[in-house]
């Protein structure tokens, strides 16, 4: 027997034992590295589901519908004060309301005779949507008499459900159309043009839909909906659109529309949605870019509102902001970098400043509050507080940007100005100031764009209140982008969500817009020493 | 006319003042050294440049002026009111101090707008005009004082300048003074802090109705909008349980984006993947409120209710509001993530190369340098970032607002709609606000419990940071 032991080695490594050791640790050392992968994967993920949830959220409400009418203007309705009056004209909301109104009863005469249908067909186009039209009639008398053709944003409800919310729905083929006869209950039955009794359809029916979506009928202009199909007939409800010739259909197509919410559990009912496909086919209704949104101020019907007030409003707040903080930041900077001697006063300072930076938004405004309305009286609502809150709260940002900035400019500048026979005070504002300004400006334009989205300090001090007027200067009442956002998304229509997202959107180009300015003074102007 | 003048808007002619009043003492001191007689030795050299002369008088006319306005806009209002307060019938000063205020308000209110119309109330007109009258007598004599001051600044100051006059240091002097003053409003901006929270807090313990010190802390019932309950221990529960949800999330990630991001990514990935996760902190937060409550807490929902209907699980054990801290925990963690990863992303950086080497040297593998040799010597910095962000996720106030609840609980169970501090002082000062209910009031003394939680944190995390910082330069 020869000795088959294996030689003793040396190596940490050569043990059975060792290996595996070695061969956990490396494992170890993966898993590691995979933790920090799937750390900025979640949190990269978590920033493209924000910005992809937000967009598709707003894409909606960048388009809207409206409907088209062709009004007689006559004096007697629209300018019952007489035609000078022309205040009296602009806020005749009634007078055009009935205008429209009658419009709508022509063009739908079968909701004419009852008092429901009527009021549903005029929920069509909201009362207020006729301001615009009445503004354009008061500024140019010469119109009230004659045939013009105006447009009136479609109700938000219908809106949303022709750019496919509110419900489900499927179109379904049903057959050819046999008899249509009425019967003695006001409902009316149609019968296939041959034997079967639309097996097909009804197969369909019974299998995909629950009991109570609502099944819409079309046979040739009218709408009808399916109440019953038992045997080889259809019992169906009118809606709308004219009736087709009671009798023979001569084998006519039928299509269904399935629309698979319950009419109780929405907003627009079956005979609004059949009125508003019928104007569509038309061309009544159309869709188009909705401008509103930048040049409306509020409303309370999502179809009237847009966010120019709030816009307006922002960039009133903004001013204020950047006059008060930029300035007293870049001084106070200034004072505490190149001027502050090294003692107790200048030390708490500076305690301070990097505190105050730490402090919760929510207790600027209750700052505001207490002190700017309740102590000193100022007004409630106005960019004016805003924007001293707003600056109070991104000083300590431009305090500590502007320092950083300061310090980045090497003391060889300085120490050559003064040695140039400059003063301190000239060497700072002649030399070090202007080479540290693009750094100071970066950090300025940052510091605005966090108070342009900062929300809580602004509702508090009242900001919230509703402004359907674009404000035209910083001591009136007027709302802000952010604020905006809050008070619509509180709204409890389903349109507002849509609108909510795309005022975020505006808000948000603002803001890219904003730090693009700041990096491309970044680029254009940083130097390295 | 004096009622006309109680009209115009006088912020507008002030500034006018001032600034006429500082061009003239501008050109008057040039050209008052331009007029000094050439003397002393030297050739008769300047001591300092003309335009400095110019300045001098103009800080020696417009300071004693502004002074002047200073004091108007402090005392000016409650002067006339007073005054005027004095001047109307009994019938009126009876009803009471606060009364008294609001109708001078109105009065106010009234004048400002300049309301030709009159409103039919024989006595209001007349007050208002009375009042109108009065606010011009004061501004005129303000203005006619402030001239007066700034004449005698404007003799003083052209009086001193001749050649040798040494300007620029006065005038060096005045903006270091300025210098000093911007500096010393954050000063002003904490006092003020501190002051309206202590004073408003105060107040609320006094008042009729308000609870006491203990009762408030430590009550259980919170029900402040209608009844008189006020018990914050559940707004302080519900706080702390969206941190801590919060913290569940931005701590791990944070974290180990920050370590992955300095120790492992090249150059490439950290120059893309930074200002990326950065992006995150820039969105408003209202923002994602938006998307915690739209897109989120309908998710949590969603889960709580097939976690309500697994076998073994009892009826309703989660309660699946349609609001959840849950949902407002998840959203305000992935905020602070980049607030976690970007701090701890400094301190690991800072970590000297060399320890680094050490262990790299001695065998062993990269992860465990990381676990145990540089996370041990970054740890208090990183301590101090994660208390900064526990501190920001306190004060987080719009992601509660918009989507956690308004409910005053204490339970274990985080799909329920818990209140925070921070949601409750914006429903109790939103809408109109009187300052004048324990309901109001109750806000500042919750803003002063988050103004001193919050402070602790702060301070504890800017020592740490400052000690560490020092430890390693």
């Amino acid at each position: 027997m020869t000795d088959a032991q294996p030689p003793k080695s040396t190596s940490p490594f050569g043990s059975e034992a060792a290996i595996a050791r070695l061969k956990d640790r490396h494992a170890a050392e993966r898993r590691f590295k995979l933790y920090g992968q799937l750390a900025i994967g979640i949190a990269l993920s978590a920033l493209f589901v924000l910005a992809y949830s937000i967009i598709s959220n707003a894409a909606p409400a960048f388009t809207k519908h409206e409907i088209v009418f062709h009004l007689t203007l006559d004096a007697e309705t629209v300018a019952p004060n007489g035609v000078e009056d022309t205040q009296a004209t602009a806020s005749n909301i009634s007078g055009f309301y009935s205008l429209i109104q009658d419009d709508l009863r022509e063009t739908f005469p079968e909701a004419a005779t009852e008092r429901q249908l009527r009021r549903e067909l005029y929920a069509l186009v909201t009362r207020l949507a006729v301001l615009d039209i009445a503004r354009e009639t008061a500024e140019t008398p010469a119109l009230i008499g004659t045939t013009k053709r105006f447009t009136a944003p479609l109700s938000d409800d219908l809106d949303l459900y022709l750019k496919g919310g509110i419900t489900a729905r499927r179109t379904l083929t049903v057959g050819q159309a046999g008899r249509l006869s009425v019967l003695e209950s006001g409902l009316y039955s149609l019968s296939d043009s041959g034997p079967d009794g639309f097996p097909e359809f009804k197969a369909k029916i019974e299998t995909d839909t629950a009991a109570d979506s609502s099944v819409l009928i079309r046979l040739q202009d009218a709408w009808f909906r399916l109440e019953a199909h038992s045997g080889a007939m259809l019992t169906l409800t009118h809606l709308a659109g004219a009736l087709p010739q009671l009798g023979e259909q001569q084998s006519a197509e039928i299509s269904a529309l399935v629309l698979f919410v319950a009419q109780a559990n929405r907003a627009v009912s079956d005979r609004q949605i059949a009125w508003a496909i019928l104007l569509q086919e038309k061309g009544r209704i159309r869709r188009k870019q909705n401008f509103d949104l930048l040049t409306k101020a509020d409303s309370t019907y999502p179809e009237l509102a847009g966010a120019a007030a709030a816009i307006v409003g922002s960039i009133f707040t903004m001013l204020i902001t950047a006059f008060f903080a930029i300035p007293v930041g870049i001084l106070a900077a200034v004072y505490l970098e190149e001027f502050a001697p090294k003692n107790r006063l200048t030390n708490m300072i500076e305690v301070n400043i990097n505190n105050l930076a730490a402090v919760p938004s929510i207790i600027f405004g209750l700052l505001g509050a207490a002190v700017f309305l309740n102590f000193f009286g100022m007004p409630r609502s106005v960019p004016l507080v805003g924007g001293l809150v707003l600056g109070l709260l991104v000083l300590p940002t431009v305090i500590i940007a502007s320092r950083a900035a300061l310090k980045s400019v090497p003391p060889s500048i300085r120490t050559a100005a003064l040695g140039l026979g400059a003063s301190k005070t000239q060497a700072v504002f002649h030399h070090t100031l202007p080479l540290a300004a693009p750094g100071i400006m970066t950090g300025a334009i940052i510091a605005m764009a966090r108070a342009l989205g900062e929300t809580a300090p602004l509702l508090l001090i009242g900001m919230v209140a509703f402004v359907n007027e674009v404000p035209t200067g910083p001591d009136q009442e007027s709302t802000a982008l952010p604020v905006l956002i809050y008070k619509w998304f509180s709204g409890a229509e389903r349109a507002w969500e849509p609108m909510t997202s795309a005022v975020i959107v505006i808000l948000l180009v603002f803001l890219i817009l904003m730090n693009l300015v700041a990096v491309l003074v970044r680029r254009r102007f940083e130097r390295r020493w | 006319m004096l009622q006309a003048f109680g009209h115009l808007p006088f912020e507008w002619i002030l500034f006018a003042v001032l600034a006429v009043a500082g061009f003239i003492a501008f050109y008057a001191g040039r050209m008052a050294l331009a007029a000094a007689p050439v003397t002393g030795g030297e050739m008769g050299r300047l001591h300092s440049q003309p335009n400095y002369h110019g300045f001098f008088v103009v800080m020696c006319t417009i300071i004693p002026a502004a002074l002047v306005f200073l004091g108007y806009w402090l005392i000016g209002d409650n002067f006339v009111r007073d005054q005027l307060a004095g001047e109307l019938p009994a019938r009126i000063v009876e009803g009471g101090q606060l009364q008294l205020s609001q109708y001078i308000d109105r009065l106010s209110d009234y004048a400002t707008r300049r309301e030709t119309i009159l409103t039919g109330d024989a006595l209001f007109d007349a007050a208002s005009n009375r009042f109108a009258q009065l606010t011009g007598q004061v501004r005129l004599m303000t203005v006619f004082l402030a001239l007066v001051v700034a004449g005698g600044g404007f003799h003083f100051g052209r009086r001193r300048i001749n050649r040798e006059f040494r300007a620029r240091t006065f005038v060096e002097r005045g903006i270091n003074f300025l210098l000093f003053l911007c500096a010393a409003i954050a000063i002003f901006t904490t006092i003020g802090v501190v002051l309206s929270l202590v004073f408003e807090t105060i107040r609320f313990f006094t008042i009729e109705g308000g609870p006491t010190v203990t009762g408030f802390l430590f009550g259980t019932d919170w029900n402040a909008q209608t009844g008189a309950n006020f018990g914050m221990l559940p707004l302080f529960f519900g706080t702390l349980m969206i941190a801590m949800l919060a913290m569940c999330v931005a701590a791990p990630i944070g974290l180990f984006s920050a370590i992955y991001l300095s120790e492992y990514a090249s150059p490439r990935v950290r120059t893309w993947v930074k200002p990326l996760l950065e992006l995150l902190a820039g969105i408003p937060t209202v923002v994602y409120g938006f998307f915690a409550a739209t897109i989120i807490a309908p998710l949590v929902r969603s889960g709580a209710q097939w976690v309500n209907a697994l076998p073994l699980v009892p009826d309703n054990f989660l309660a699946a509001q349609p609001t959840s801290a849950l949902a407002a925990g998840l959203v305000m963690g992935v905020m602070i993530v980049p607030f976690v990863s970007s701090l701890s992303d400094d301190v690991i950086n800072a970590v000297p190369q060399t320890l680094r080497d050490g262990a790299l040297a001695m065998g062993a593998t990269k992860s465990e340098t990381i676990k145990q040799i540089v996370m041990p010597a970054a740890l208090p910095g990183v301590i101090a970032a994660l208390l900064l962000a526990v501190s920001r996720a306190i004060g987080e106030t719009m992601i509660v607002v918009m989507a956690a609840g308004g409910r005053a609980l204490i339970t274990p169970d985080p799909t329920s709609d818990l209140t925070t501090v921070t949601y409750q002082i914006v429903a109790l000062l939103t809408g109109d606000t009187e300052f004048d209910s324990a309901k109001t009031i109750s806000a500042f003394a919750l803003g002063f419990v988050l103004f001193g939680v919050t402070l602790v944190f702060n301070l504890i995390a800017l020592r740490v940071v400052q000690k560490y910082r020092e430890k390693y330069d």
